[in-house]
């Protein structure tokens, strides 16, 4: 049978970064002239990024090859309305007053959110919404915050930015009630990605807190390419902290970028334990003096989990402080990685900085990488890291032992007491306990 | 104590000339053509009497290493280097080879004498107080003389250039050469495995304690000419050596290259100390000349046991790119890494190590000093990598960073791979700088402002320095004085 040419189906294309061209642009913002072109210039850095290679610095210890050959679909209307089954909600206290934006699959599920009463001039909504009523707010600092410039994923999330959560905190607001951000993740029987964006902007003086809750139902496999994006500022206080419970056949990736003015104080956590493989990036820029950032977080990871984490803060004025403590058990075969470098600009005398992560190899075949970088050309400062690795001290399981408690259970104390250093940072208390909590439960599983 | 009081003089003496050993020997050289290609290497290969295998490894070398790229991944910034544009080959001219020192060119003996080398055995004997040392002199492509030869030779310890061993101990040249840098290692070994022109060749027989210190002195002389020396030293079971390594070269306006790859082999129970002072040029106040030292240092702990340490003080070239390391492949062997690296003006330093855990009970110390002072840039870049196979390894690294100056940059970038769990690896860091405390402490006792600095940063480094023999410690201690010349005030 001669064959004709024109009904032979064109392969499918090869590339990931072909595949997302022929991904549907979102539909939202539509007239929106800028939107337009921050999409397409997204679209255009991740056409000449690609996925970051294998062994470049950024992503040393991280492979996408797996990633990269997942036929990935974007959310289609049709997945939408499928209500999402009951995932497990983050164990704050029932009587905390919160605000609540739900998305499922990345888009917003108005019959699952809450807006608590808000102080006058405070925006809360998912970007959808704010991009049809307020779209001046989205212009001012959609995309001039996370720079896209060698990464691939921000940009790939501008060129589909599409819905996420806008929090908007006029000068001089205190923001007393919590915004709780939940995404949960429940793709069905194809890999999905999308894109999911966060935008909160805190006026001079004005105070927040910020809980992201990544929860996954059942055992789907999907991306979830995430990018934040955080104005503080002059003396703004922000807490924002993230628990990380996708689905173990996920990928999820969060890319934060936070702008911090003089003065700002910023106190940040990430407790991650879902994914398959997920990426925790974190990118601070001091643009004052005075500021005090935090960058704290936990990893507990089994199973062929893989974690990573690389945060960036960039001391570029005088008198800042960061402080960044990141503790980690790793069980079966699972791996995480810690790339955290502080950097201090000529200018920034008096800075000090302080890092540590210490990560805790349960068996055999557990791995650990970690590169603390320090990249200093000031020389009035104070500045120090650490790293260990390795397993629980045999003196201290011992001590518990010889009191007649029992191997499993003293070990189980050990690790507890080992990650509950590092959620001891939280400065939010209620947020806090809610964190203890997680990992107590984390324990229960091993 | 002595010591300080010595450094203090020593500081003063070369307030006006900062690099005493710039000075250029006016000698008639043999060099091979500019440039590199085959046969620039045939031509070394045959002015050494090679065998065929070694030019047939050297050609191996040099057809991979014009597959390869430079490396970048380093944080220091040069011009791009015109490989074409050097000389690869140049040595003193001699007649024949000298029988003794009485034949060797009087100017050369001269060189060295200036440069505080002694190459005359009984002199060395007459002073009774100081310990002999034995010492290869290269100068330029070739060894020129080896003192206390004879005396080795009664304890079965062979030291010798590495073109002799090639002669006289081609059996243990091919066994061990390349076998812990291959030649296909990186860029700057492999050039060196092509075109390598002579180095110093150890080997310690089983049990034998060295009598003495083993060293070689590197002079860089003539004008745009790279220095490609290859050094291998085998400690076989039970054998303990201890060698020191130093450098000089002329002042130039232009940068010289210089690849050297070291190679360290030691068999069960055997210990190697290996100590460096480097004090190539390391260029004007501007940036002007000074060396370009890429140089791959490595030693394999074969055997259980065994023990390699590192000890470098590393002041002088205007690039450092350096990292010597340890592969603990024995169980129960040791590796440490002792350095202290000082950058001032505009040198920049990227330097370190990689402790590498193979074997069961295996242990490692790092111990890093960064002193920056005026424009100039130090990292430390080092990798602690434990292997799945490495039960109860244990590693502690320390990285201490002072900068002096507000326009200089002290950088950490440590690497820490664990895949055994009950391993234990602990990494500290810390960056200060001198307090105005200490400098008033120093300078309200009558010290002067350089004095103080001095003597801080002596105190700074003491962890290292103690590590190093003691001939050389006294070297270093004035080395560190004069490097940090003009950087307070």
């Amino acid at each position: 049978m001669a064959t004709d040419l024109a009904t032979v189906a064109s392969p499918p294309p090869a590339t990931p970064v072909e595949r997302f061209r022929l991904h549907p642009r979102p539909n939202s913002g539509t007239g929106l002239r800028w939107l337009n072109d921050l999409r397409e210039a997204g679209l255009d850095r991740f056409g000449r990024l690609g996925f970051p290679p294998a062994r470049s610095e950024a992503w040393k210890y991280t492979s996408l090859r797996a990633l990269e050959t997942l036929p990935l679909e974007p959310v289609a209307a049709s997945d939408r309305l499928i209500a999402p089954s009951a995932y497990a909600p983050l164990p704050l206290p029932p009587e905390l007053n919160r605000s609540r934006l739900v998305f499922v699959d990345g888009v917003f599920d108005p019959a699952q959110s809450r807006t608590a009463a808000l102080p006058a001039g405070v925006v809360l909504a998912p970007l959808r919404q704010v991009l049809a009523e307020r779209s001046d707010l989205a212009e001012a600092h959609l995309g001039r915050i996370a720079e896209g410039e060698g990464q691939a994923f921000i940009s790939l999330n501008t060129a589909f930015v599409d819905d996420g959560a806008v929090l908007h905190i006029p000068d001089g607001v205190d923001l007393e009630t919590p915004v709780e951000l939940v995404f949960v993740g429940h793709a069905g029987d194809r890999p999905l990605v999308w894109h999911p964006r966060i935008l909160v902007v805190a006026g001079a003086g004005s105070r927040a807190t910020v809980i992201e809750h990544h929860a996954g139902v059942g055992g789907a496999s999907y991306l979830a390419n995430g990018v934040t994006e955080l104005a503080l500022g002059r003396g703004a206080r922000l807490n924002h902290y993230r628990a990380q419970r996708e689905s173990l056949q996920a990928h999820h990736m969060a890319m934060v970028t936070a702008h911090l003015a003089q003065d700002a104080y910023y106190d940040n956590f990430v407790l991650s334990e879902g994914a398959k493989l997920s990426r925790n990036q974190i990118h601070c820029v001091l643009n004052g003096s005075g500021v005090t950032c935090r960058i704290n977080g936990a990893y507990m990871v089994r199973g062929r989990q893989h974690c990573d984490t690389a945060t960036f803060i960039d001391h570029a004025y005088p008198h800042c402080a960061s402080r960044e403590v990141y503790k980690g058990a790793i069980d079966n075969q699972a791996r995480a990685v810690f790339q955290g470098k502080i950097m201090v600009r000529p200018d920034a005398q008096k800075t000090d900085g302080y890092q540590l992560n210490r990560a805790l190899l349960l068996s055999e075949h557990a791995e650990i990488d970690s590169k603390p970088e320090l990249e200093i050309y000031a020389d009035d400062v104070k500045c120090s890291h650490g790293a260990t690795a390795g397993d629980l001290d045999a003196d201290c399981l011992f001590y518990l032992m010889a009191r007649g408690i029992d191997r499993d259970s003293a070990r189980g104390l050990l690790i507890g007491a080992f990650l509950n250093e590092a959620v001891d940072e939280m400065e939010h208390e209620a947020a806090r306990d809610g964190f203890r909590t997680l990992v107590a439960d984390w324990l229960k599983g091993r | 104590m002595v010591a300080n009081v010595e450094t203090i003089d020593q500081v003063r003496a070369v307030t006006e000339q900062k690099y005493k050993y710039g000075f250029f020997t006016n000698i008639e050289t043999e060099t091979a053509p500019k440039g590199l290609n085959e046969d620039i290497i045939r031509f070394i290969s045959a002015k050494k009497n090679e065998p065929t295998w070694l030019l047939e490894w050297r050609l191996k070398a040099y057809r991979h290493w014009l597959t390869m790229a430079e490396p970048n991944w380093a944080k220091v910034g040069y011009p791009p280097i015109d490989y074409q544009d050097a000389y690869y080959y140049s040595a003193p001219k001699m007649k024949e080879k000298p029988k003794s020192l009485d034949e060797v060119d009087p100017e050369l003996l001269r060189t060295y004498e200036k440069l505080g080398i002694p190459l005359r055995e009984q002199e060395l004997l007459a002073g009774v107080e100081k310990p002999a040392v034995a010492v290869d002199a290269v100068f330029d492509s070739i060894s020129v003389a080896t003192t206390f030869k004879a005396k080795l030779q009664e304890y079965g310890v062979i030291f010798c250039s590495i073109s002799e061993a090639v002669e006289k101990h081609p059996d243990l040249v091919r066994q061990y050469l390349g076998s812990v840098v291959p030649y296909s290692d990186n860029f700057f070994a492999t050039l060196n495995s092509a075109v390598y022109t002579d180095g110093s060749f150890v080997y310690v027989p089983p049990g034998v304690r060295c009598p003495m210190e083993l060293s070689t002195y590197f002079r860089i002389n003539a004008e745009n000419t790279g220095q490609f020396e290859r050094t291998l030293i085998i400690a076989d079971a039970g054998s303990y050596v201890s060698y020191l390594e130093g450098c000089t070269a002329p002042m130039r306006d232009e940068n010289q290259l210089h690849a050297a790859v070291v190679e360290l082999v030691a068999l069960d129970d055997a210990q190697i100390k290996y100590s460096t002072v480097q004090n190539w040029y390391p260029g004007d106040a501007e940036g002007r000349g000074g060396i370009y030292n890429f140089v791959t240092k490595r030693g394999a702990c074969r055997g259980r046991a065994s023990k390699i340490s590192w000890t470098q003080v590393e002041t002088g070239s205007a690039i450092t790119w350096k990292y010597p390391s340890c592969i603990l492949q024995g169980d129960s062997s040791i590796g440490e890494f002792y350095s202290v690296a000082i950058t001032n003006n505009r040198q920049q330093a990227d330097t370190g190590t990689k402790m590498i855990h193979l074997g069961r009970n295996t242990r490692s110390t790092i111990v890093s000093k960064g002193i920056s002072a005026g424009r100039a840039d130090n990292t430390y870049r080092g990798l602690v990598k434990i292997q799945p196979k490495a039960d109860n390894a244990r590693n502690y690294t320390q990285c201490d960073s002072l900068l002096i100056g507000d326009r200089c940059g002290a950088h950490t970038v440590p690497y820490i791979e664990c895949r055994n769990r009950t391993a234990s690896v602990e990494h500290e860091a810390t960056t200060a700088k001198i307090s105005e405390d200490q400098m008033f402490y120093c300078q309200q006792r009558g010290l002067s402002q350089e004095d103080a600095v001095s003597l801080i940063v002596n105190g700074f480094c003491k962890e290292v320095m103690k590590e190093l023999p003691m001939e050389f410690a006294v070297e270093a201690q004035k080395l560190i004085g004069i490097s940090l010349e003009g950087s307070v005030g």
